[in-house]
Parts: structure tokens; sequence; C-alpha cells
């Protein structure tokens, strides 16, 4: 690349364009409070909904007596089940190809469960009316097990007792959903009974949730003089609740304007479809005026959306040099009461093949069966593309369980099993095509910052001092080398409810030289008005500060199918990059025009066209633009717009690397984290502050989830965890100081090399924490243990280790 | 999350208060700081249809120290017991203790009264006020009398206070020596997974006398005269801290909970006493 002169630089700093640290332009309203929430939208006449929800995990319902609830003053409405079915709404369809009760029909199946909705003036009188319900349960056998549930006679989802076929094939038991194979089950059995090494280890991924700041909600009204419904909620994917609202209520989509405001978080957890905004679109139908629906915090960890609950069982064969050469992998996936998953259609588990990790193994297979229990539906994945952290974890335990069996260093026998830089586009054993990657050198700078063999030096000496009885404080350290797989996806395999997931901008170019864009997603909190705005300031030379982005109202943004998965800059940037080049190629005859040149003598340079071979003849974008409404033009339309739909060829494979170092006290458990170094490649870096924002939002989280954060339910299905006292939620005393680094190799495939970066540091860092706490014990024997990692389990590993004298 | 309908009263002196506690029997309720009671309340396992809440009676405010004598009024927060110089020098371990509950936002609100009046297990001042040998005073329609902390809990939510009665202040002769409160929690903000308050006073290099009392390991916190006893005579050696962690252990009864089973519990315990008596000795 030529060198910039000072002129260009200067020009170029001043658009604040991709590689800018530019401050979030979304901060001035959030740090003072001008937010605007769901909770925040207040409409005239607007009623407020609360649910009744189950005290049982499961029971049948023999009566429910809203009489007493109906005659509380400022009781508008209760509604069950037996209301909605007349409209066929008692049940709504998942986004998993299973349906799910919107309110309870005849019996509950998990605790927390939608009972009946009340629907009452203020939030106050309908929380007193849901005391008011009366409902007769009666009790049913619980099962909180998934294996247990594969041998019961008793049957969870009775509406479907006799099916044999589910949305994605055979079901082997009535509490079994589906079974996902990926990859040659023979082939791969035949190199593990062949090898060298087998390991072999059960890595349960526990249950957990993404629990946002904000919580779920909705505001429905329905205007019924001009028949169209508003919806305000908080969708991570507006344009797919729109048309399902339609699917649904029949009301047709042009009728239907949903909007998400500010979403105080997402992580998974506002993907799905959720009986509160059903209800609250239904009482408004029926009542004629908006109705909101807001959760509290104990709803939303009980009954929204949990993460993972994987039991997944590995087998992985290696050479006695340490060549990995096959994996087998057996999941037990719990998915709760009904399949509400949000995975692509073709994907049931996710994912969860991206399993083989950044190694080069060459023969792999994958079985997922899913199950049913008495827990709460969802398993959205929680900042993690569809499985992505499930399958990180399993491979980033499994590499350390096979570096025990083969006495080896573990990221000696990571090095010698990457997928070589010169092997990319890299054909997996279970079906992807990474597009790029360059761990080794990754790897190499990551264990040279931190003086990996000065810390196992270290560790060593520890081990010896303990040994001695000197100390009683053991040292982990935890390494994890992670690919992720994100930007769904390409429509040709990846579909949600048959929207493929192309995303999509458009952008306006005003006159002045401002410009609006809007996009098919919708931020919870990545600062997308910041980094798209610098996306297109770099393509198409107005500075990003002269560019709105606008996402969210599916009247006026273009279709998309929203943000998760990482997939907004995958795909929404992509969009945004492929619109702006559209604008410049108009904007290319035009000032080709007004130079009184062809077209092909003016080239590009950063916020203008110059004469080529002639830089003093130019034409800045601003005059550009205006000349494009002030014109007339010759062959040209007048005005400066573009729309983009992008199907993106092929996923992006972000990727890194951690270590953590961590001091375990043996006697209490207490854990304690001395340093955690994160190298992130996501390929071209928009913004690094945001990136690095990014980095430590999701480590905190990793951090949570490894060490203590969990939905825990007693054998009779009751949550232990359902209130912040219980559930973890880390405080900056429990944060250590992250040390962020990174290298960029750019994505080949996508319009500005750039891959995503939101669930990198999550994905990466649970296995990196997991894995220090399993390494402190390694050298006494241990090979594995359970997440979370909190003070009693620690504490137990060691107990069983027979530390405690 | 939403509190059921109550009534809120906020009398100007203690005999209002008396008189509405009388008047609305156990349908009524004193609110200090309300970081116990609202969440309570919030959650609907505690429904108070009459609120009196305390914060406009200045007699229940104030640290007053004469000497070694201190005595705290009910309304005391635990940020103010932090923010008190004196009381430092007086008495350092009602600071140290403070400074592990919760977190600086309800220090700001919680008062000591409510968190020694309460009955909860997981409150760290009844454990403190049981090594101190405090006495708690409470006022009631029939007058004034006086509890000794070490007999004032009688089980979860359960104490010798009865309902029409209000306590007005706790207070404690402050002990010479040494001394420490050592709590293991899983995060800033969370109830002790187990925790230990010891004083220690010296005498010709050997333990004179030892107080200790454990937290969140009963149903009440729990003074172990044994404990203390095992120390007395002795150097504070490891044999000492031994037999007293051992006798500490005949006396406490935890439960299992998310914290950890009971095992777990006991192991902590241990290790904790041992903690704060070798700190304590440390500083005596
Ligand atoms: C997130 C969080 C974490 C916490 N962590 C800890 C912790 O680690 N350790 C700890 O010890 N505490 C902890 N607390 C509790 C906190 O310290 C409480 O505020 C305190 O225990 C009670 O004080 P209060 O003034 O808030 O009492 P309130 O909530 O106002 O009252 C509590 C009870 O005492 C009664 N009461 C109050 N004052 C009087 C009085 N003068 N006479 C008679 N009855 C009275 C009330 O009727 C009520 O039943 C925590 C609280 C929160 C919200």
């Amino acid at each position: 690349m030529k060198d910039l002169t000072d002129d260009q630089k200067e020009r170029s700093a001043n658009l604040k364009g991709m590689g800018c640290s530019r401050k979030r332009v979304e901060d001035a309203r959030f740090t003072q409070g001008k937010g605007n929430y769901v909770d925040d939208i207040k409409l005239p006449g607007m009623l407020h909904g609360d649910f009744v929800r189950s005290p049982y995990a499961h029971a049948r319902i023999k009566s429910i007596d809203v009489s007493k609830a109906m005659a509380l003053d400022g009781v508008v409405a209760v509604l069950t089940a037996a209301d909605l079915a007349p409209l066929s709404l008692h049940w709504m369809p998942t986004l998993a190809g299973d349906k799910q009760m919107v309110l309870a029909d005849g019996k509950v199946l998990f605790q927390g469960q939608e009972v009946a909705f009340v629907v009452a003036k203020n939030r106050f009188i309908a929380a007193d009316a849901v005391e008011l319900v009366e409902v007769d349960y009666e009790e049913l056998p619980v099962i909180v097990d998934p294996f247990e549930a594969l041998q019961s006679d008793v049957v969870l989802r009775e509406d479907i007792a006799d099916k044999k076929e589910g949305a994605h094939g055979p079901r082997k038991h009535h509490n079994h959903i589906f079974t996902w194979e990926v990859g040659q089950e023979a082939e791969t059995n035949d190199v593990i009974s062949n090898a060298d090494v087998v390991a072999t280890e059960t890595v349960y991924y526990h249950r957990t949730h993404p629990c946002p700041l904000e919580t779920c909600g909705s505001v429905a009204s329905m205007d019924k003089v001009n028949g169209k419904l508003t919806v305000w909620g908080t969708f991570q994917a507006p344009h797919v609740v729109r048309t399902v609202a339609s699917l649904l209520s029949g009301i047709e989509e042009h009728n239907i304007r949903v909007i998400s405001p500010d979403i105080g978080g997402g992580f998974g957890n506002k993907v799905g479809v959720y009986p509160g905004y059903v209800c609250s679109i239904v009482a408004s139908i029926v009542t004629g005026v908006p109705v909101k629906w807001i959760e509290d915090r104990m709803e939303n960890l009980m009954s929204t959306s949990f993460a993972r609950d994987y039991w997944m069982t590995g087998k992985i064969a290696a050479t006695k040099e340490g060549k990995i050469t096959g994996l087998h992998c057996h999941v037990t996936a719990d998915h709760g009461a009904f399949d509400a998953c949000a995975d692509p259609t073709k994907f049931p588990a996710g994912f969860m093949n991206i399993c083989t990790g950044s190694y080069d193994i060459p023969t792999a297979y994958l079985a997922v069966d899913g199950v049913y229990t008495n827990k709460a539906p969802g398993g959205v994945a929680y900042r993690c593309s569809f499985r992505v952290t499930e399958a990180v974890y399993f491979i980033e335990r499994m590499i350390e369980v096979l570096a025990i069996e083969l006495n080896m260093d573990a990221a000696e026998l990571r090095r010698i099993n990457f997928i070589k830089k010169e092997q990319f586009p890299y054909q997996s054993a279970l079906g992807w095509e990474y597009d790029s990657g360059d761990y080794h050198t990754a790897w190499d700078k990551a264990l040279k910052a931190v003086d990996y063999e000065g810390l196992r030096k270290e560790q060593a000496d520890r081990i010896e001092a303990f040994k001695r009885g000197e100390t009683r404080s053991l040292m982990g350290i935890g390494l994890s080398f992670f690919t992720e797989i994100v930007g769904a996806g390409p429509v040709k395999n990846c579909d949600i409810l048959g929207m493929g997931m192309f995303d999509s901008c458009e952008i306006r170019i005003h006159p002045t030289g401002s410009a609006i864009a809007r996009l098919g997603t919708i931020s919870q909190g990545q600062g997308h008005a910041t980094t798209f705005a610098q996306i297109l300031a770099s393509e198409i030379g107005l500075p990003a500060d002269s560019i709105t982005i606008e996402e969210g109202d599916t009247d006026t943004a273009p279709y998309g199918l929203g943000t998760y998965g990482s997939r907004s800059t995958p795909v929404a940037g992509a969009a945004t990059a492929m619109a702006g080049r559209k604008i410049r190629a108009k904007a290319q005859m035009i000032a080709a025009y007004l130079l009184e040149v062809h077209d092909n003598d003016v080239e590009w340079d950063i916020d203008r066209f110059v004469v080529k071979g002639a830089p003093e003849r130019f034409k800045t974008m601003k005059e550009i633009a205006y000349a494009a409404y002030n014109q007339a033009i010759p062959g040209v339309e007048p005005g400066l717009e573009a729309v983009s739909y992008y199907d993106p060829p092929n996923m992006t494979y972000p990727f890194g690397a951690y270590v953590c170092v961590m001091d375990i006290d043996v006697d209490t458990g207490v854990q304690t984290i001395r340093k955690f170094y994160a190298l992130d490649d996501c390929g071209t870096r928009i913004n690094p502050m945001i990136i690095e924002g990014q980095v430590h939002g999701g480590l905190t989280e990793a951090l949570a989830v490894a060490l203590g954060q969990e939905i825990a339910y007693d054998k009779m299905g009751n949550v232990k965890t359902g209130t912040f006292m219980d559930f973890f939620l880390p405080t900056a005393w429990e944060v250590p100081n992250y040390i962020t680094d990174h290298t960029v190799t750019p994505s080949p495939h996508h319009p500005i090399g750039a891959k995503g970066v939101g669930e990198s540091p999550h994905v990466g860092g649970v296995p990196c924490f997991s894995n220090a706490v399993n390494d402190a014990f390694r050298a006494f024997g241990l090979r594995h243990t359970h997440m979370p990692h909190d003070h009693w389990r620690i504490w137990q590993t060691a107990n069983k280790l027979g530390l405690h004298g | 999350m939403i509190p059921a309908p109550f009534d809120y009263h906020r009398p100007s002196d203690l005999k209002g208060v008396l008189a509405l506690l009388q008047e609305h029997g156990d349908e009524a309720r004193v609110i200090a700081g309300g970081h116990s009671l609202i969440p309570m309340m919030k959650l609907r396992m505690a429904e108070v249809p009459h609120l009196i809440d305390l914060q406009s009676i200045d007699s229940l405010k104030g640290i007053s120290i004469a000497g070694t004598k201190v005595t705290i009024g009910a309304l005391v927060t635990q940020h103010d017991i932090i923010d008190h110089p004196e009381l430092g020098r007086v008495a350092p371990i009602l600071k140290e203790t403070s400074l592990q509950i919760a977190d600086p936002q309800v220090r700001y609100m919680g008062t000591v009264g409510g968190n020694v009046a309460n009955g909860d297990p997981g409150n760290d001042m009844p454990g403190l006020m049981q090594c101190l040998d405090a006495t708690i005073h409470l006022i009631g329609p029939n007058g004034t009398r006086e509890v000794a902390a070490r007999d004032y809990y009688e089980a979860a939510y359960m104490t010798a206070r009865d309902d029409g009665e209000v306590l007005t202040a706790i207070s404690f002769d402050a002990p010479a020596g040494g001394y420490a409160y050592e709590k293991q929690k899983r995060k800033i903000g969370d109830y002790a997974t187990a925790a230990a308050a010891v004083t220690i006073q010296k005498a010709g290099g050997k333990v004179a006398s030892a107080s200790i009392a454990m937290t969140n390991l009963s149903d009440t916190p729990v003074w172990s005269e044994a404990a203390g006893a095992a120390l007395e005579g002795t150097t504070c050696d490891a044999a000492a801290i031994k037999a007293a962690v051992a006798a500490m252990l005949d006396d406490i009864d935890p439960t299992e909970d998310n914290r950890g089973p009971v095992a777990f519990k006991r192991h902590v315990a241990g290790i904790i006493l041992t903690r704060a008596i070798t700190r304590a000795w440390d500083r005596a």
C-alpha cells in the first residue's frame, strides 16, 4: 500500500472510519439515564399485565378460578388457555419446530410456567390480583434429569406422546425430541479402536442463564380504527417477531409494526418469542387499549431462555506422539419442557459440530439427543452463537484430558494439532469450511506474553512446596484456544422458520453530505450506531459523525434476521459495506460528470474522487451528494441512496488464545485470578475500543459461568437459584484486570475482512477459567471436574483427592 | 417483586411507635433501613399491612462512648460505624465486621438495630454482639428491659423480643486486646458461608480470656463458650487452636444450601476460625 500524504492522513482521521477507537455515540444517553427502554414506553390508557405462574414443575390443572381476581377493583381481564383456545393462541410454534404453551393447557411442565395473564389498571393491582387467582393443581411425578427422562414411563408432553416423528426426524421415546448426527460413525469408531491412545471423559456444561440487565417485556397497542398493531419489545430479531406475529394472529404483515427500542443486554435471552409478548398482544386486541408486560428478575431467571445443559461424552484418539486421529462426541441435551431453541432449521443442536475446534482432526462423529424434562424451555445459548460455547468447552476439556493421558504439556499438544496456516480454507471432518486462520502465530504470541515456561516452573515449585507442607495454595494455568463460527449465515443452509439468514442495510445520503443508514439488526449494547457509521465512513468518505444509524423499527428498517450469534458485523456489516459501495459507484459517475472526464478517469481518494494523475482536480463526497440532488445529470437518476441485502457466502471463524493464572486455596475452595491474558483475532478491527469492551464483558460472563453461575433445580423441579443472592453475577470486586491483545487475520470472503467478536471472549473464556481449576489439581491425579467451580465444589475436588489430610 | 398493599406510618417519637404496635398487633412491623424487610415484602414472604418507619426517631440515632462503654443507637447504619474514628479506636472489630457486610450501598441503609433484631442467621452483627457479650435494650408497653445478646436468639427469625417491643440500642464494654472478624462468602454482597468473631486478651504471653462466636452455621448465631475456654491459659499454639476448633464444631449445626453441603461448611468453619484466632492472637 502507498504511504499516505499528511493531507490524506488528516482527511482520513477526520472521517473516524475503520480502525479508530471512536467514542460510543450511544453512551451520552445511556450514561445520563436518557435511554429509551421498553419499560419507558408509556401510552395513554395503558393497562398492565402480570402472570400467574406455576409453583410446581409438573402438575395437572384441575381448575382455575378467576372470580376473586376479577372482583378486585382495577382488574380488567384474566386470560387463561380457555380464553386463548378459540383464537388458537393457547399454543404457539417455537423457533425450533416444536410448539409451546402460551398459557398452561391442562397441565404445567415447569416451575414458573405461565398459567394465567392478569390485566389491570396498574402494575400493583395486577400483582395483587395474581395472588387471588385460585388454581387447583394435582402434582405429577417430576423429571429433572434427562437420562431419567429417556427411561421413564412418565409422559411429559402428552400433546405429542404418539408422535414418532418430530421436527428433526424420528423420536426414540416419548420424552425424546430428536437425534442429530454429523460425520462418519463407523470410521471414527475404527480409528478409536485402533488408536495408540484414547482419552474418554464426560463433560457436563451446566444450565445457566444470560441474565441481561434489562428483563424481557413488551407493550402492545392495537389501534382498532386503522387496524394497525404496534408492538414495542425486547426483541433481538424484530422483523422475525413481526412475521411470526402476522402468521399467528392473521393480521397482515403491513399492519404490524414491531419496534425494538433501546435494549439493555440480550445475550440470546431476547431471541425467542415468549408467552408475555403474545399475551400482551392478545390483551390489547381484546381490550382495545395498549397493554404492557414487564418481567421481574425472578421471572426472567426462572422462565425465559436458559443456556446450555449439555451432557457431552467424548472419546479422543491420538498417536503416541500426540497427533489426534479421531474424535467421537455424544451429547444428551436437556431442552426442558418445550424445544424453544432458536437455531437455524437444519441445525437442531446449533453449530455443535464445530467441536473439532482449532485442530486438524481427520475423522469425527457427533450425535446429539434432545430430551424433554420438567425445566424451563430455552437453550438459546448465551453470548455464543448456537452451541459454540458447548463445543469449544468440550474440545478444550478433551484436549486437556488427552494431555494427561499422553503425559504431555497441554500447550504443546495443541501446537502439534493446530490446523496450519497454509491449510485454510480448511474443510473440517464435521462439515465446515474454516475461512482463515493463523493459529500457531497467535499461540506463540500468547505463550510468550505470559512467560508460559516461567509459569510452569513456578507451578512446579508450588506443588513441591505444597507437598512439603509449606503452602496450602495451588496454582492453575488455564489454557484455551478457540475457533468460533459466527455470521449465520448462508441462506442455502441457514434459515429460521424458513427465513434465510441474510441481513441488510439501506443508506440515504442527504443533500448536504450527511446520511442515515438503517439495518436489519438491533444493538443491545454492542455499539452498532458507532461501528456501522465507521464502516460507512471508510466506504463513502463522509465523517462517521455525520452518519446516523437506525435499527429496530420494522416500518423503516429493511428486513433482517436480527442480532445474535455475533452475526451483525459479519452479515449486516457486510451489507453496510456493499450498500456503501453502491453509493460510491453512483458517486463516481456524478464526480466524473462534474469533472468532465470519463467515469474510468477518476479514482477514489479517502473522501473524494480525483482525476487520475491530476489530484488537484477532485470532487468531495459532500459536493457529490449536493450535486446528486440539485443537478440534472444525463442518464443518472437524482438522489443518492442504496440498499443491500447480503447473503454471506460462508460463515466467519474468529479465533483466539487465552491464558488464565489462578491461585486456589485448597482448604476453603476460594479461587483468585492472578492474571488473565486474552488474544483475539476477529479479522479486520473496526473499533478497537469497542472490541476491548466486548472482550471485557464476555470474559466477565465467562468467569461467572465457570466459577458459579447456574440455574440449579432440586429433585422436585424447584429453581434453587432464582434471585441474585444465589445466582452469581460478578461485580467489579470479583473481576480481574484483563490483558487484551490481538492478531489480525482478515476473513477472505467478507467485504471488509471483519469476523465478529461479541461472543469470542465468552466462548474462549469459559474453558480457560475451567481449565485453570482443573490444571491446579492435575499433579494430584485429577482428570476432570465439572463446572461451576464455586467454593464448595473446588473444596470437594480437593477433598476427594485427599488433600485435606 | 411487588409487595402486598400496606399503610405507611412515620411517627416522630417512640410513644407513637409503641401505640401503633399496640393498635395493629401482628399486622404491624417497624422498618429501619429496610434492606432485610423490603426484599421479604417484595417476595411476599412477609406481609405487613402496617409499616412503621423508625427514621424520624432521633433518640435511636447516634453512637456514644464513655471510656470503654459503647452504646450504639438502633438506627446507626453500618456505614456510620465504618465512618466513626473514635469507635474505630475503641472497638475496631465493629468496623472490621461492617466492612464485610454487603456493599457500600447496602451499608448506607442497613442499621445495626435491624441487623441485630432481624434474627436472620446470616446477619453478621448478632454473632459479633454475642462475642462482645453485648446487651440489647428494648422498650415496650411495659417499659424498658435489657437482654444479653447471648440469650436473645431462639431460632431463625425468633428472638426474645416481643412483637410489641422496639430495640432501642446495643451496648457493650469494649474489650482490650486482639480481635478479628473473618468471613468467607461467595461474592461481594453475599452472606457468610462461615464467619467467626474472635477477641483475645493476653497476659504473660498466654491467653487470659477469649470469646468466640460463629455466624450462619446454625439457625442462630453461636457463641461457643467451650471454644473460647479451650484457648485460655494456652500460648495459642496449634494444639490450642485445634482444641478450640473442635469445641466450636461441637456447637454449630449448619445445614446444606447453595453455599455447599454440611461437611464443607464444617471444614470451612474450622479454617475460618483458625484464621480468626491467629489474627486476633497476633493483634493481642
Ligand atoms: C444485597 C444485600 C446484602 C446483604 N449482606 C449482608 C451481610 O453480608 N451481612 C449482614 O449482616 N447483613 C447483610 N445484609 C442485610 C443488611 O445489613 C440489612 O440492612 C440489615 O441486616 C437489617 O437492617 P435494616 O436496617 O435494613 O433492617 P430492616 O430491613 O428495616 O428490618 C429488618 C427486621 O428487623 C426489624 N427491626 C428493624 N429495626 C428494629 C428495631 N429497632 N426494633 C425492632 N425490630 C426492628 C424489622 O421489623 C424487620 O423485621 C444485606 C442486605 C442486602 C440487601
